[in-house]
């Protein structure tokens, strides 16, 4: 386009190929745009929640507060505060601060030059619009904080994530060391006999493992959620194997020739090896723990103390609807870590994801 | 000892049968038996021996809160399923959701597979850990932003809609419109899928571009013609992974009415109806009885599935 519209000064023939970079390079503009302008809108909610998480509890029961987070505009004249409207006038619209007002008119201070003295403004005042500037109020936070008890929360969610985080990765490293390095009667059909149980809806074995629960009197404790995961999740062992089998076997052989017991050559040869597939698994886990929310609420419904993040903030939410800052600053702080270590170690995650998904 | 003789004279020990746990080969196996044995075990604890205590459970009145006076009722779980208006109605509503939520959650993720896929974008990593970020927050959090994000007077969706000259609609609240609503949230669960989509695309062999190319195919056939075919493994795989999401759909539906199914019961989710047999009202022989419904249903599906891919998945030599 641009080209085009300058052929004087570089008269081109049409389809030359010194037009092509300037077509690509729109091409690539109008791409991006459009991708920039989608993901805004993809993301926008999060805009939402950071906006009216910093807002002050008067300003969203304010009609016609401005959408970001800010607090009325004041002016001290004289030793008294008074509010800066935004005033109509033959030079546009000013910033005044409203010093006496009457019913059909008013005096102003402009703000800017205080020493010009009292403006008088005929209309009606009443009609004008406040002034807001840009102003972030910390108070949701404090009091989400307090009220939802975070760091018991923070510290619940922690202990289960990270205590079923170790069984799992512990486990799926054993048991995808046995799938992928022994020969043994039936590890063909163990393997997807394993694979099968994915498809297996929770909802299936939930009331026969709860009932056991009960008996044994763990409902309304940790154990449900944290022992299972001792015992290798198909997910986390199949991504493990696929990435074992691409380990050199001549590895083992070297170790075992050098005297090495199958321990040992897991933990010298595979473990070293397959830090990355590992690493995936641990943050896999330890995230999916972080949010899950069914088992949880299935198993401590009755106890609050020991309630997770998750848990607790959908409890919180049923209980504080009439006040949204409070409920966006309790979830902003609930997503704060899963989000900021998903971009630190986003490359884990990504490849984890295609590495797992699409090779079944 | 033995074990030097049956490596020593195979053909002699071979006819018989190969002793399984002796020798070196017998090593290895229990080896690797026991490195396996978490999973077994487990898989016996807790899938394969409640699997079959679920079905047991399903023909009993079980509560556990009085487990010893837990009676067999025979097929009644069953029975009461054709008159039990919650069911019908939580079944209903599952399926309704899943016709609205399959086909927008495909295409969604497809289409931004395709946008972040393109070779003229400008900075396509970034785009991708962005359009796949919304996955990693917990779904909780998710879901109360989705709820500020759509209430009635103070969202922004509606505050958009009005900017356009639009309606503003009580998007949580209208049973009509609680469908759509909920499927716009679970737009941000698309990450895998269109990670997955994403490998898809970049497997398809370029040359078939350029032949299409030769012979005077457009974007949309080329499109139509070899991508679509090309990455429909990989369609069909994310299909089934969301129709069973679909299915189980719980979390989203229980935060935004605290579990009561509102409006007009259109949250009644299957899933939440389970939940509610099971963890509030107790009745867990019935509960039992509706996750053996749901896992016939999904199977059943799934294999139905399975039997048209041969029809429109290809499956190309090499795989």
């Amino acid at each position: 386009m641009t080209a085009a519209a300058r052929p004087a000064v570089r008269p081109l023939p049409a389809g030359s190929p010194l037009r092509r970079p300037m077509r690509r390079f729109l091409a690539i503009s109008g791409i991006t745009l459009f991708a920039t302008m989608l993901v805004s809108v993809f993301l926008m909610p999060l805009a939402y929640m950071a906006a009216t998480a910093f807002k002050s509890e008067t300003q969203t029961s304010t009609p016609g507060a401005p959408l970001w987070p800010a607090k009325p505009e004041t002016f001290t004249y004289r030793g008294e505060e008074y509010p800066v409207f935004r005033v109509p006038t033959e030079d546009g619209l000013q910033s005044w601060a409203l010093v006496e007002p009457h019913r059909e008119d008013a005096v102003f201070i402009d703000p800017d030059d205080p020493g010009a003295g009292p403006i008088t403004w005929v209309g009606r005042w009443r009609t004008l619009e406040q002034s807001w500037s840009f102003s972030l109020d910390w108070s949701s936070f404090t009091r989400a904080w307090e009220i939802l008890n975070f760091p018991r929360m923070f510290f619940n969610t922690f202990a289960i994530a990270g205590l079923s985080t170790v069984g799992a990765v512990l486990s799926a490293v054993c048991v995808a060391y046995g799938f992928s390095r022994f020969r043994f009667p039936g590890r063909n059909g163990l393997f997807l006999l394993m694979l099968a149980t994915i498809i297996l809806p929770f909802q299936v074995t939930l009331i026969p493992t709860y009932a056991v629960y009960f008996a044994l009197g763990w409902v309304g404790t940790w154990l449900p959620l944290i022992i299972p995961h001792f015992f290798a999740n198909a997910y986390n062992v199949f991504l493990l194997r696929q990435y074992f089998l691409t380990i050199p076997r001549d590895l083992d052989e070297a170790a075992m020739i050098d005297g090495a017991g199958p321990f040992r050559i897991l933990r010298s040869v595979i473990i070293p090896q397959a830090m990355p597939a590992i690493v995936a698994v641990t943050l896999f886990h330890f995230f999916w723990a972080w949010n899950e929310y069914f088992l949880p609420l299935v198993y401590l419904q009755g106890n609050p103390d020991l309630q997770p993040l998750s848990v607790g903030l959908g409890r919180f939410n049923s209980l504080y609807s009439g006040e949204p800052t409070v409920i966006q600053a309790a979830a902003l702080m609930a997503m704060a870590l899963p989000v900021v270590v998903f971009f630190l170690a986003q490359r884990a995650f990504m490849r984890g994801v295609v590495f797992g998904g699409v090779e079944k | 000892m033995e074990t030097t003789t049956d490596t020593a004279m195979p053909a002699l020990s071979a006819p018989p049968r190969r002793r399984l746990l002796s020798g070196p080969e017998g090593r290895e196996a229990i080896s690797g038996l026991a490195f396996v044995s978490p999973w077994i075990v487990g898989f016996l604890t807790f899938s394969a021996i409640p699997m079959a205590a679920s079905l047991v459970l399903s023909l009993t009145d079980f509560d556990p809160r009085r487990a010893d006076a837990v009676r067999f009722v025979g097929l009644a779980n069953y029975l009461r399923m054709f008159n039990d208006p919650a069911l019908i109605k939580s079944s209903l509503v599952t399926l309704r959701f899943a016709l609205i939520v399959v086909p927008l959650t495909l295409a969604f993720a497809l289409g931004v597979a395709l946008l972040v896929n393109h070779r003229l974008l400008a900075g396509r990593n970034i785009f991708r850990t962005l359009f796949y970020m919304p996955l990693q927050i917990p779904i909780v959090a998710s879901t109360v932003v989705w709820i500020g994000v759509l209430n009635v007077s103070t969202g922004w969706l509606n505050l958009g809609l009005e900017a356009i000259g639009l309606p503003s609609v009580d998007w949580l609240n209208n049973p009509f419109w609680v469908h759509p609503a909920l499927a716009l949230m679970g737009l941000w669960g698309i990450g895998n899928m269109m990670l997955i989509f994403l490998a898809g695309l970049q497997s398809v062999p370029t040359e078939l571009y350029d032949a299409a190319r030769v012979d005077g195919a457009g974007r949309w056939a080329s499109f139509r013609h070899i991508t679509l075919p090309m990455i429909s493994p990989v369609l069909f795989y994310n299909l089934i992974i969301v129709l069973i999401a679909t299915f189980q759909y719980f979390t989203q539906a229980y935060v935004i009415t605290n579990g009561r199914g509102d409006p007009g019961g259109e949250t009644l989710f299957f899933n939440l109806n389970l939940f509610r047999e099971a963890f509030q009202f107790y009745n867990m022989g019935y509960a039992s009885a509706l996750a053996w419904l749901l896992f016939v249903v999904v199977l059943g599906l799934t294999l139905v599935l399975f039997r048209t891919a041969g029809r429109w998945v290809y499956e190309g030599g090499d795989r």
